[in-house]
């Protein structure tokens, strides 16, 4: 059975198109990312699936149930809510509680839960608990917001942007939490700008733009959607030479694509060792000088320029 | 062991608000402050010596020496130029013009320049020789709870359940719905009637403290006294902060920032402030909008709690007022759980 299922998913706000007729399946115990740049929809799109936000249009099951049965608020709705854990975006839990008195009051709302001290362990935030939630750096409040979420031994978990604003270790412990709460069977849909977090998180991603999905696969399969695995950047000195056009950089050995961006041009390439030295001789024979010179394994974040011509961080 | 999430909701209220200082002294500090200065500045003392000018001219020095002679009079000389300072920022009561005849200068709409030209007619006439007709003689009593502090305590009794019932429900309300911790709540299985009873639940707990601090400052300070039953006006008291908490609910039912829940919290809370008979007695207000000012929660609540602490009325009689303060509490949370903006 899918955890979560929806078709024809549309909101629209004033001005925008939020979210422009999405499809989306999650299968149980997997963990699906959703990807975009800012302003794609994925809050929206996610606060759909949550039960949070009434969309125009389309239908949504989660663990094979709909939202709204007994009425809004009504009992199956709870029922429902007893079995998600949801961290959202932009939640400020009170700064004049506690850690243990936040996790407390979340975890008083649950028929089934964790014990205080079992999911402050899980996110690492044993010694913080008698501190207030004011004085928390960004990354435990991120840590609680999880624990709360978390606390109720939820089988469907919803994170959206769980790690925006951490530091690389902060990240890599919030990673852990999320395997190992999928290691014991649960479901998590995240939203993130991360490539390196999805792609090492997530068993499918869901890349959006302009609120519709505008591909779908494992990390893998879209990376390898590319044609090639790796991607050459360079830059030239300003009015050395001339610059080679797209069409010869293109008919150069092992290059798969060509990406001329205003300040450097991407190669998407299947074989560095020919490609690299192929352009060296090109430019020298051109005149140009080479400012910059980088090759990296292609990732999401290609296929996302490939795809819309943007960059994702920026778009 | 599953804890209550009421009872959870409810000490999460309590804590938010006992570990902000500010809170604590606006709600406890600030009434007992005021009801000090206010009882200080306001206390009975009469009128004291009233201060009469007397032009300088011939005769003044005897007119003068007359006047000092009654005890309520204060007299002193006067150029023309000083006396027309004097009277006109208040430092004299009145003015007397030697020559035939006397001359009294004084504004009548002042009570105290009434009440010296009264005074000063007298000892000037007894100077010059008239003799008293009928023989009196003066009982003075102060009678407690007549003072003007018998008169504030239940007044601000009223304003501090009105501004605790907004302030402490409206503010939390808006301020979790702007951090976006409703919606975050609203993402779990907590229910609805749970979160809006932690909000009275917190406000019946702090409400005794409340009332404790300020009846018994009255008290310790001034000697006012309950003389109607502690069991109504703790009945009082709950009813109106059940009230007040109501109104709260409505004004932040649908506001989605603290600076427009402030707004309407002024604009809901000012006219009672002056109108409703905190500082002084509503019926100096023109008849015509008695009827508007009585029908107003904080007008009924402090009339009742008037009527309990310096008249002792019992209950029973007091059923207008209460209905008045329990109709507004009803009606106010029935329109706000229709429109409460849950996100
Ligand atoms: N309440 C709202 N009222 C009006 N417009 C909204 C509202 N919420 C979202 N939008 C608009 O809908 C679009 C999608 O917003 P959404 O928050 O879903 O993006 P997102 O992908 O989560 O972006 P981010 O990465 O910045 O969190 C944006 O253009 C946004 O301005
Ligand atoms: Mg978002």
């Amino acid at each position: 059975m899918a955890a979560i299922r929806c078709s024809g998913l549309v909101k629209r706000y004033a001005d925008v198109v939020a979210v422009a007729g999405l499809e989306l399946t999650v299968a149980a115990g997997e963990c699906f990312g959703l990807l975009g740049p800012n302003g794609a929809g994925k809050t929206t799109t996610i606060e759909i699936l949550e039960g949070l936000t009434e969309p125009d249009a389309g239908d949504v099951e989660l663990l094979g149930m709909r939202w709204g049965g007994g009425g809004a608020g009504g009992a199956a709705d709870r029922a429902l809510r007893e079995r998600l854990g949801i961290q959202l975006q932009e939640t400020q839990l009170a700064d004049k509680l506690t850690v243990a008195e936040t996790v407390r009051l979340f975890r008083s709302f649950y028929t089934s839960s964790h014990s205080v001290d079992e999911v402050l362990a899980l996110v690492e935030l044993e010694e913080k608990r008698g501190a207030w939630v004011g004085k928390l750096s960004g990354g435990q409040k991120q840590r609680l917001a999880v624990a709360c979420a978390l606390v109720s031994r939820p089988e469907l978990l919803f994170l959206d942007e769980p790690t925006t604003g951490l530091d690389p270790q902060s990240r890599r412990q919030l990673w852990e939490v999320i395997r190992r709460f999928r290691a014991a069977g649960g479901t998590v849909l995240l939203t993130t700008h991360y490539m390196e977090e999805a792609e090492r998180l997530c068993d499918r991603v869901a890349i959006m733009d302009h609120g519709k999905v505008i591909a779908l696969g494992t990390p893998r399969e879209l990376i390898a959607s590319l044609g090639a695995e790796h991607v050459v950047e360079f830059a030239l000195v300003d009015g050395a030479g001339r610059v080679p056009a797209p069409e010869e950089l293109a008919a150069l050995p092992g290059v798969q694509a060509v990406r001329p961006g205003p300040d450097r041009t991407a190669l998407t390439v299947a074989a560095v060792h020919l490609a690299v030295p192929a352009l060296l001789g090109l430019l020298e024979r051109r005149g140009a000088e080479l400012s910059m010179l980088a090759t990296h394994h292609a990732t999401l974040e290609d296929v996302f320029v490939s795809l819309t011509g943007r960059q994702l961080r920026d778009a | 062991m599953r804890d209550r999430p009421l009872v959870q909701l409810t000490l999460a209220r309590m804590r938010e608000f006992y570990r902000e200082p500010e809170a604590i002294f606006w709600v406890f500090g600030f009434p007992l402050v005021l009801a000090f200065a206010l009882g200080i500045a306001f206390r009975n003392r009469g009128p004291g010596e009233l201060k009469i000018g007397v032009l300088r001219a011939p005769g003044d020095s005897v007119i003068a020496a007359a006047l000092d002679r009654s005890p309520a009079l204060a007299a002193a000389v006067l150029d023309s130029g000083e006396a027309r300072t004097q009277f006109r920022t208040g430092r004299i009561a009145l003015l007397v013009v030697p020559g035939d005849p006397l001359v009294y200068r004084y504004d009548s709409t002042r009570t105290e320049s009434r009440l010296a030209r009264l005074e000063a007619d007298e000892a000037l006439q007894r100077a010059r020789g008239r003799p008293d007709v009928a023989s009196v003689r003066d009982e003075r009593v102060t009678e407690p709870g007549s003072r003007y502090i018998d008169f504030l305590i239940p007044g601000l009794l009223g304003m501090n359940l009105m501004g605790s019932g907004l302030w402490g429900v409206g503010f939390s309300v808006v301020q979790a719905r702007t951090k976006k911790l409703l919606k975050r709540f609203m993402a779990t299985p907590m229910r609805r009637s749970h979160y809006l009873l932690s909000f009275i639940l917190s406000r019946l707990l702090f409400l005794f403290l409340e009332i404790a601090a300020l009846v018994g400052f009255g008290w310790l300070m001034f000697g006012v006294a309950v003389r109607g039953s502690f069991g109504a006006l703790a009945l009082i008291t709950v009813l109106g902060a059940l009230s007040f908490a109501g109104l709260g609910m409505l004004v932040a039912s649908r506001a989605r920032t603290i600076e427009a829940v402030s707004g309407l919290m002024n604009l809901v809370m000012l006219p009672m402030w002056i109108l409703s008979g905190t500082f002084f007695s509503y019926s100096r207000f023109p008849d015509a909008m008695q009827p508007f000012v009585k029908a107003l929660p904080l007008t009924a609540l402090n009339d009742a709690l008037r009527a309990v602490m310096i008249d002792g009325t019992g209950l029973v009689r007091l059923g207008a007022p209460l209905a008045i303060v329990a109709g507004w509490g009803a009606v106010s949370v029935g329109v706000a759980l229709k429109i409460f903006r849950w996100r």
